[in-house]
């Protein structure tokens, strides 16, 4: 099962990825190779197989107290390609619709 | 004691001489800093970030309490060099991109800080596929590592810069991650021991991730018995990492009690083709030795490992694409400067700031995720990692830990498999398994092949059966030859033979 | 053709932990920006998320007020989607296997009580804050505030059985109540403790398939949810009456302008691609654990409400507004414990004690240290058993909330409360009268409600100490003569 120049764009799109239009070809048969290659697993044999539930054993649950992680002030804007003091600075964005 | 012999020492002997007042700790972590190893440096290229001062400050810490007993600081002054994607405070954190080009973490990894507790000093980042994505460190924004054994060939990756400067003398211990073999096959490729955990053993809690369900910190080192220690002191849970593995650590010192009466697991059916006969002829001889030291032989099939590269290849993408959805130059990091909207700076930043194979893995996990795929992908793949579990399990009721290839092939040449992605992945055929298992891994060197270059095979055991492997990679150090012990002292190590 | 609605809510409450979700910084609101933040919150490479139980045991004890299943092993999943006030580019959620599943809420409307059935509540991380557009120099740009990131959040989805946006506006003022009786969450919606998206769908009355719907999101005040919902309603029928369609699309109401606007169509549909998250094993909630949280739950608003009525003769809309908020019900049953009888404490919390609240923005707890219950209580009783008169008891409950004193003493101090005896009211009854001749004819000539006026009168003149039962009595009796001619020409 191959993957099409157009999927490519649209999974390019999704994961906010700049890709040539020049690439999308070489991409999408790289991927095709792949996908073909996973296309493997549907030899195996895989009933009463479930994805594997990463419950511990124990609780994972930490207790409500504030603890001594937090930044020392500035120290998260000194980080920031752009800030202006107290905030960090993106180009314009419309509301956030979530959550 | 000079410079020119402290680097040959094992981390235990190092930390002794420091304890001791035999050398200063400042000299204890600068002797690989010097000529000749800094010879070795400038052609292997095994580390990316150095910085004296932090060096020397690390050094000072260490001598605080230095002469303190052996188990307040059992690795006092002992450098260790830690991959480039373990959060540093002192050194630059960038997984070798460009999208986290100068990016220094405000805290240590938990791996890092227990390092430290211990007296050792971080005295160098070391080389690595860009975000962990490869086998062979060429996919780094530095420029690749090269293997010590031949500088024409790759160390293996992706902790090839760790393990290379581990085998070339830079420092007695080195930290990787071991997504699906990135520190087993550079450690086999690199001639040194290479040890991933039991999942959830070593804190992730400052690692940064590209495939969350699979990688562990893993420790390269030159000796069973530091690799014994340095294991001891890293593994345990940590409150920061809920996946961390509950219950007490294996008990690990037990590492030179033999391998009498040990069944060890022979899948031949395995590396019946697509494996180079030198590797075969390597798991000949260590399955030899170990029988020799007393264990016991027991042949079985096993599911072959272009299952696990299927389902290692989905589950690690998936994970990745979401993993790196951070890195976007709005918080830290690079940012692309010329985008005038919100999407463009995603988009460009991203686009420019991700290597070719990271951009590809992020599309083939994004895509397995994706409305439409995610079954018959991303499930699909989770549900052949449950059978997989079931097969290690299965075999684990039979034998006591499996031997195994590390990889099919010695190490490879430089830009042999950089143009075809598969090739690349399959190098991890025989590794993989233990991520999907979630069990522990080690590679453990064997002589030299005939034209000099490292083998090694793989080791692989239970959950918690980290003691087991100590043990056998115990038996195969020695080969069931005390006598070669005593040549082999561990307050000694030669070069690899320049070439 | 009759159409009708069917809505659905999607409700956010903002959890009031000490620490964040998934890390150890506090939750606090109205720190400095950016400086509640740690490297967890952030998003920065390699940190991890560890759950607040505390946040969990809040999903419990809302889970089991509204009779929701409890899932013993629910499991986070990663909601992908790039925004910029999202630090990691995914929100930590639950999705397929969520804490808590079904469950209803009862809420009285004039027709009687609905019990407004839910889907599921589910644990999630809250988003930082953008400030948008502002301007750096000439250029517009948006401003991030991470300090709410990772501030705990419960979804509470219901299922689509609203019909009337006023349904919806009832069922947000219940949730709210409580919330805030569970003590979650402080529930304020202009601080955006509460938060409600809806989906609007109409269809054919009687048809019970479902039309296209769209998304409305931030409904943040009770009236901007009717408002809201009204205006959506509006358009949609307003689109199907002109022989169009529904478009399928998310919008957002812009309460100050009263205002929708389309933010998102379907093209432009979201492909979240949840998975588990990995870093997060599954949550489990072991069953002494659950035993002990329903065993920690109060009685819940609407079964104290219905008990109040029951057990001390309460009309339903005093116990209601006494449920409103648990502390007010505390000091109701603590006056009533106190001795005073059960509807005149209702009538003096409901009156002098919740506009003094509301006037003073004073929390019950606040009241209770300034008047307890049994003071409250003290001055009720004299007033319910006629030692006192109304006016006076309100006096007394002035001079000790102003001095401090207990109303005892002031009673005490004050003396006489009551001049019952006909011979010392009779001269006052005359006295008002004299003063107020056109009342007087006014009664006479049978506009007999003036009589209120005139007790009124009385009653100022003896300095509130009056029994209005006897100086009606009098003024009845003076009023029921002729009127006296006072020498006023024939
Ligand atoms: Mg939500
Ligand atoms: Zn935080």
């Amino acid at each position: 099962m191959g993957i099409r120049r157009e999927e490519v764009r649209h999974v390019a799109e999704l994961a906010r990825l700049e890709l040539p239009e020049d690439e999308l070809e070489r991409v999408a048969a790289e991927l095709s190779a792949v996908l073909d290659y996973v296309r493997a697993l549907d030899r195996l044999d895989l009933e009463g197989c479930e994805p594997p539930s990463f419950a511990s054993p124990l609780s994972p649950l930490r207790e409500d107290r504030v603890d001594e992680r937090r930044l020392a002030p500035g120290e998260a804007l000194a980080m920031a390609p752009q800030a202006d003091g107290s905030f960090f600075v993106v180009p314009p964005v419309v509301e956030n619709l979530e959550p | 004691m000079s410079g020119a012999e402290l680097w040959r020492l094992s981390a235990r002997a190092l930390a002794a001489a420091v304890r001791a007042g035999e050398c200063t700790a400042e000299e204890a972590v600068s002797a690989g800093w010097e000529d000749p190893a800094q010879e070795w440096e400038g052609d292997v290229h095994a580390i990316v970030h150095a910085d004296r001062a932090a060096r020397t400050a690390g050094a000072a810490a260490a001598a605080l309490s230095a002469r303190g007993t052996d188990e307040a600081r059992p690795l006092a002054g002992v450098p260790v060099v830690v991959k480039d994607n373990l959060c540093t405070r002192d050194y630059p954190t960038t997984c070798c991109s460009r999208i986290l080009e100068d990016y220094r973490p405000p805290y240590d990894a938990t791996v890092v800080r227990r390092l430290r507790d211990a007296g050792a000093v971080v005295t160098g980042k070391g080389n690595m596929d860009e975000f962990a994505m490869g086998s062979s460190t060429e996919y780094s924004c530095y420029g690749p590592t090269r293997n010590p054994y031949d500088l024409s060939r790759v160390p293996g990756g992706s902790s090839g810069g760790p393990a290379a400067a581990v085998a070339y003398g830079l420092a007695p211990l080195g930290l990787g991650t071991d997504t699906g073999g990135s520190v087993r096959q550079p450690a086999a490729f690199c001639g040194v021991l290479g040890l991933k955990p039991t999942y959830g053993r070593l804190s992730r809690y400052g690692v940064v991730a590209f495939g969350s369900s699979l990688e562990q910190v893993g420790i390269f080192a030159r000796h069973t018995g530091d690799l014994a220690l340095a294991y001891a002191l890293l593994a345990g849970e940590d409150p920061f990492d809920a996946t961390s593995r509950p219950g007490a650590v294996p008990d690990v010192s037990g590492w030179d009690t033999g391998v009498e009466g040990l069944r060890f697991g022979w899948p031949a059916n395995l590396w019946r083709e697509g494996v180079d006969a030198e590797v075969v002829a390597g798991l000949e001889e260590a399955a030899g030795a170990l029988e020799r030291a007393g264990a016991r032989r027991v042949p079985l099939d096993f599911l072959p490992g272009e299952y696990s590269v299927a389902s290692y290849y989905l589950v690690a993408t998936a994970e990745a694409s979401s993993n790196l959805a951070r890195f976007d130059g709005v918080r830290y990091g690079r940012r692309h400067e010329a985008s005038p909207d919100l999407h463009s700076l995603y988009t460009r930043t991203r686009g420019s700031g991700f290597g070719r194979e990271v951009r590809r893995r992020i599309l083939l996990g994004t895509y397995a995720l994706s409305a439409g795929y995610y079954d018959a992908y991303y499930l699909e793949a989770q549900r052949a990692r449950a059978r997989i579990r079931l097969e290690h399990q299965a075999a684990f009721a039979r034998c006591d830990l499996l031997l195994l290839p590390v990889a099919p092939s010695l190490p490879f040449r430089l830009g042999e498999k950089t143009e075809e992605p598969l090739a690349m992945y399959l190098s991890d055929i025989f590794t993989i398994g233990a991520n999907l298992a979630g069990v522990p891994g080690l590679s453990v060197p064997l002589p030299p092949a005939a034209g000099g270059l490292p083998r090694a095979v793989q080791l692989v055991g239970p959950e918690d059966g980290e003691g087991l492997l100590l043990r056998a990679a115990r038996a195969l150090e020695m080969r069931g030859d005390r006598s070669r012990l005593e040549r082999r002292n561990e307050a000694e190590f030669a070069w690899p033979s320049r070439r | 053709m009759a159409l009708e609605a069917v809505i659905g809510l999607e409700c956010h409450v903002q959890l009031r932990t000490r620490s964040k979700m998934f890390c150890g910084c506090p939750a606090e609101f109205g720190a400095e920006p950016n400086t509640n933040v740690c490297p967890v919150c952030l998003g920065l490479p390699g940190a991890l998320p560890r759950p607040n139980r505390a946040a969990v045991a809040a999903g419990l004890r809302l889970g089991l007020a509204v009779g929701a299943s409890i899932r013993l092993e629910s499991v986070f999943a990663r909601k992908n989607y790039f925004y910029p006030d999202v630090p990691k580019n995914y929100q930590i959620t639950q999705y397929d296997r969520p804490l808590a599943e079904g469950g209803e809420l009862p809420v009285a409307l004039p027709g009687g009580t609905r019990r407004f059935e839910l889907i599921r509540i589910h644990l999630e991380e809250d988003a930082g804050k953008s400030f948008h557009p502002e301007r750096v120099g000439d250029r517009p740009v948006s401003r991030l505030d991470f300090n709410r990131a990772g501030v705990p959040l419960l979804e509470l989805v219901t299922r689509p059985v609203f019909r009337e946006p006023a349904e919806c506006a009832a069922f947000l003022t219940v949730l709210r109540r409580l919330v805030r009786w569970l003590e979650i969450s402080d529930g304020d919606m202009e601080k955006g403790h509460l938060r409600c998206d809806a989906n609007v769908s109409l269809r054919r009355v009687g048809s019970e398939a479902l039309g296209v719907k769209t998304e409305l999101k931030n409904l943040n005040s009770i009236r901007g949810v009717e408002r809201g919902l009204g205006a959506e309603i509006e358009r949609q029928r307003r689109a199907l009456a002109a022989g169009g369609e529904v478009e399928q699309a998310t919008l957002l109401y812009d309460a100050e302008q009263d205002r929708l606007q389309v933010m998102r169509t379907k093209e432009q549909a979201h492909d979240y691609r949840y998975f588990p998250d990995p870093d997060l094993p599954a949550l489990r909630v072991e069953p002494r654990w659950l035993e002990e949280v329903r065993a920690a739950l109060p009685e819940l608003p609407w079964a104290r409400a219905a008990r109040l009525e029951a057990a001390y003769g309460l009309p339903a809309y005093d116990a209601n507004v006494l449920c409103e908020q648990r502390e007010l019900a505390d000091y109701f049953e603590g006056v009533v414990g106190a001795g005073a009888p059960p509807k005149a404490a209702s009538n003096w919390i409901m009156t002098e004690v919740l506009r003094r609240l509301k006037e003073e923005a004073l929390s019950v707890e606040a009241w209770r240290a300034r008047m307890p219950a049994e003071w409250l209580a003290r001055v009720v009783a004299r007033v319910a058993s006629g030692e006192a008169t109304a006016m006076s008891g309100r006096a007394v409950l002035e001079e000790a909330l102003r001095t401090g004193a207990d109303p005892a003493a002031v009673f005490a101090a004050r003396g006489v409360m009551v001049l019952r005896a006909p011979e010392e009211l009779r001269p006052l009854v005359l006295e008002v009268l004299a003063e107020h001749p056109g009342p007087a004819a006014e009664y006479r000539a049978g506009k007999t409600k003036v009589l209120g006026f005139l007790v009124g009168q009385v009653m100022k003149r003896s300095g509130g100490t009056a029994a209005a039962d006897v100086a009606r009595r009098l003024l009845e009796a003076e009023l029921a003569k002729p009127a006296r001619s006072g020498g006023a020409a024939p």
